[in-house]
């Protein structure tokens, strides 16, 4: 539950999701679920020439087994909460 | 308080633990390789890092000579969340002499 928490307070803040078919997608967080499913809104493709599939959407849904990686913007990772919170996870399993 | 549950090493997860705020390489699928600061992780190895080098490794064949050429591509990225199903292996990080 730890990242599914995580991501919930990073709703708002603009990321980008690479997937694993090496498609990456910047947009605004709109939410998140326990399978750390994704909704983008506002979104654009980062090399829009490479990949011209998603021209006209703006909004989407990512399944979360699909992602790679989540690039995260500096100013939304506070460190010690994260430290803190990952000490009590791994702890209670 | 600390307690003996905070230090003590059961399992390979606890491991993991002793290198938060730690720097760690981590080998992925797909040939990537990724070292950064471990600033958390969970059960399934999904992991927040930080000032990450990831380094892809590609290997083209030639067409006149068919010698392999290992590429390898890197970038840097401040804070970076990795699924855990992509996740080989966690360690520290490879001394290079």
């Amino acid at each position: 539950m730890l990242f599914f928490s995580y991501f919930k307070e990073l709703v708002g803040k603009e990321v980008t999701v690479e997937l694993k078919n090496d498609l990456a997608i910047r947009g605004t967080l709109l939410s998140v679920d326990q399978y750390l499913n994704i909704k983008l809104e506002n979104t654009r493709v980062v090399d829009q020439d490479k990949y011209p599939h998603m021209l006209s959407v703006r909004n989407c849904f990512i399944r979360g087994s699909v992602v790679r990686y989540v690039l995260l913007p500096p100013d939304a990772v506070d460190i010690d909460i994260l430290h803190d919170a990952t000490r009590r996870e791994a702890r209670g399993n | 308080m600390a307690t003996e549950e905070e230090i003590a090493v059961k399992e390979p997860l606890d491991l993991i633990r002793l290198s938060l705020d730690e720097r760690i390489y981590v080998k992925l699928r797909s040939d990537r390789e990724l070292r950064g600061k471990l600033h958390a992780y969970d059960q399934h190895l999904n992991m927040i890092l930080g000032d990450v080098e990831e380094v892809v490794t590609s290997v083209e064949i030639d067409d006149e000579t068919y010698e392999e050429i290992v590429r390898t591509t890197r970038r840097t990225i401040p804070y970076l969340f990795v699924r855990g199903d992509g996740v080989i292996l966690v360690s520290p990080p490879l001394r290079t002499v």
